[in-house]
């Protein structure tokens, strides 16, 4: 959000605990930064839009803690000791599945969103490390194909770009039916990002507020999603994995009918997944959390005998290889990140603390992408800004971040006596609160008690 | 250019014929992916079936005879497809060149998002023909359903009968041209003026689907354009 110019000059002048010895009691539920919200809405008349996903507080992978082996459980020696990361994608009907040496993939953000040098540096990183990245809502550019070993190519509501000649040369395709930022809602890219390379590629007016769709124009339901994704398997004569995207929301059925559908691979993104433009109001209060999704996911595809068969994808707030490592225990065959590869390559650095602070934004606060002016050349299509970011050093940041998420996740498996990343299961977590334990359906620590275990358990 | 259906009757030497009462369409599909330009092909007995020629990528001559699924002919680049009977959702879904024809109906989301080539159906199209397309030239002989052109981005929709409600809902820059009535308009979808160069591009638009109506008969609608950018005002604010 951008804090606007009133907000600045009447910065409290005496500190927070002077204030309450004064008697001032700031409200709860009228903070500053809602006082600021509702005063921004009655100047401008029109909702706030930004970039990231939810920024409020919810139960995360840091309510989670392993335990580690013990009188019971053999650890395994670091180093010496083999702990294995590579995964498969897409086996179930693709000839060509994905395989990947680390289970940790770059998750789709848009050429139009992200600068062309910020693609190509996700590719680049990605590739460096034997991962996968996506496409986005705006096409595919001849930079991201050419420094990605395996690409992901999304296929959208908008259809921007879509063209079958690009379908083939992915090597996996996304259909997206929703993100965690925004289950049920369409994309958005504002005019100032729309230059004449993203105004061609999308068959839109240059400077346009471009409003993308909410549904697949072609098909509804999941009876059409299964003969829509078989069209696609015979467009690409069934080589290449075919994954389904959901916002979490409904993760139960929707797993469920991804897989009937026809699904190889189904990714699940929760609430704290990251958008470039959309309603704060969206963003905030649609969705549920990445941790209350994960379980639902698992179970449905247990359900069906289908897990590990149709591999989960989980994104939404992956940050440490502890945060990889607990996804996957829960059940997850690999995560995404997007946020978090973002912020590899620069986003938010205290470094443009300065630049930032013009903006009417702080490093650590930065989510205005929807404007174009990012400092760090990454949600920008402005020539001079896109510049600073050099696509090798950015890939070469990926690339070390990618390393360390897996190297952290290594360490926790071997701790857990796991000689691959895929053996770690529910029963190495314990939760911290009762929130956590109910949502990531573990026993809170130190009990055995699991909140909901013995009932309906959705 | 605008790509005409002459090419389509052109003389057929040597048809391959599938008949899908006995292979699928798996086989017929990797068939025309492995064609080259001015191969011909015939299908017989499609029952119905989805995702007949999809893929097609070179310029080579189908022939349907009969009822198709969902996708027939979707994403088709350079094919001259013709379908003789009724299509199912989805025809001619992103295709990006060549002709398609389709002699009867056409059921929901004809030509959706398709960036180039003809499609031209005979009879009536369902709900959301021409939505999000995104170049191709879509000629109705009949009716078209609701949410026509819904979002259409560019490319031209010709309806020689009367579109259903809300039409060109969120339109772009495609041009729609409309014989008879619309029961309604979509957001930002305006009447337009009829001028020379819309009544000569219309004219070429019939003539290329065979067909003999005077373009002076037609409305012309698109973008009122006031929906392409928030508030103006406020932007600075978002």
């Amino acid at each position: 959000m951008t804090l606007t110019a009133p907000d600045q000059t009447v910065a409290p002048a005496l500190p927070a605990p002077a204030l309450a010895e004064l008697g001032l009691r700031e409200s709860a539920t009228f903070d500053r930064a809602t006082i600021a919200d509702i005063q921004r809405a009655a100047e401008t008349g029109i909702y706030d839009i930004r970039g990231w996903g939810a920024k409020r507080k919810v139960p995360h992978f840091d309510d989670l803690l392993f335990l580690g082996a013990s009188m019971s459980r053999y650890p395994l020696e670091g180093y010496r000791e083999k702990c294995g990361t590579d995964i498969v994608l897409g086996d179930r009907y693709a000839s060509k599945p994905l395989r990947l040496d680390i289970p940790i993939t770059i998750a789709g953000m848009s050429f139009g969103a992200l600068s062309a040098n910020a693609k190509e540096a996700l590719g680049r990183g990605a590739s460096a490390v034997g991962t996968s990245t996506t496409t986005g809502d705006g096409g595919m550019t001849p930079e991201e194909r050419g420094q990605s070993k395996h690409l992901v190519y999304q296929y959208l509501p908008s259809r921007y770009g879509m063209n079958p000649d690009d379908l083939r040369k992915a090597d996996a395709i996304e259909v997206v039916l929703g993100q965690g930022a925004k289950p049920g809602g369409g994309g958005m890219l504002l005019g100032q990002k729309i230059t004449e390379r993203v105004a061609g590629m999308r068959t839109l007016p240059i400077g346009i507020d471009q409003r993308s769709a909410c549904r697949h124009p072609d098909w509804t339901g999941p009876d059409d999603l299964e003969i829509k994704i078989a069209e696609l398997r015979e467009i690409t004569d069934w080589e290449k994995p075919i994954y389904v995207k959901i916002g979490a929301s409904r993760p139960y059925y929707d797993t469920a009918l991804a897989v009937k559908s026809g699904a190889d691979v189904v990714v699940l993104d929760g609430m704290q997944g990251g958008t470039a433009a959309t309603q704060q109001v969206f963003i905030e209060n649609v969705g549920i959390p990445t941790l209350a999704a994960i379980p639902q996911a698992v179970q449905a595809l247990q359900e069906l005998g289908m897990h590990r068969k149709v591999q989960l994808i989980v994104s939404g707030g992956i940050r440490t290889g502890a945060d990889v490592a607990k996804a996957m225990a829960l059940g997850a065959d690999a995560v995404a990140i997007g946020t978090a590869a973002l912020i590899a390559l620069g986003d938010n650095s205290p470094r443009y603390a300065a630049e930032y602070a013009k903006l009417g934004s702080a490093a650590g606060y930065y989510d205005d992408f929807q404007d174009g002016r990012d400092p760090a050349g990454i949600s920008t299509q402005d020539p001079e800004l896109s510049a600073r970011l050099d696509p090798v050093a950015g890939g070469r940041r990926i690339a070390n971040y990618l390393r360390v998420l897996t190297m952290e996740a290594q360490t926790i498996a071997r701790a857990c006596g796991k000689a691959h990343l895929h053996n770690l299961e529910p029963e190495d977590l314990v939760a911290l609160t009762i929130e956590s334990a109910a949502m990531a359906r573990v026993p809170l620590a130190g009990t055995s008690w699991i909140p909901g275990a013995t009932g309906a358990g959705l | 250019m605008t790509t005409t259906l002459d090419n389509v009757e052109a003389q057929r030497t040597s048809v391959q014929t599938f008949d899908l009462k006995l292979g699928g369409v798996r086989e017929l599909n990797k068939t025309l992916h492995h064609a080259t330009d001015g191969d011909t092909f015939a299908v017989d007995h499609p029952g119905g079936k989805h995702s007949i020629a999809v893929g097609v990528n070179a310029e080579v001559d189908i022939e349907i005879n009969g009822h198709v699924g969902y996708y027939a002919a979707g994403m088709n680049q350079g094919g001259r497809i013709t379908i003789n009977g009724n299509a199912g959702v989805g025809v001619a879904e992103n295709m990006m060149s060549g002709a398609v024809h389709v002699t009867g109906d056409a059921s929901q989301s004809a030509g959706a998002t398709a960036h180039g080539g003809l499609l031209v159906i005979d009879g009536n199209a369902s709900a959301r023909c021409g939505i999000s397309m995104k170049g191709i030239d879509i000629v109705v002989g009949g009716n078209i359903g609701h949410m026509s052109a819904f979002m259409a981005q560019a490319g031209r929709l010709v309806v020689c009968g009367d579109a259903g409600e809300a039409l060109g809902d969120s339109i772009y820059e495609a041009r729609l041209y409309v014989k008879g009535t619309a029961a309604s308009l979509g957001a930002d979808c305006i009447a337009k003026e009829m001028r020379e160069e819309h009544l000569a591009e219309l004219g070429e638009l019939l003539r290329a689907a065979g067909r003999d109506d005077d373009p002076a008969d037609f409305t012309r609608y698109g973008s009122a354009r006031t929906l392409y950018n928030f508030h103006v005002d406020n932007s600075s604010a978002y």
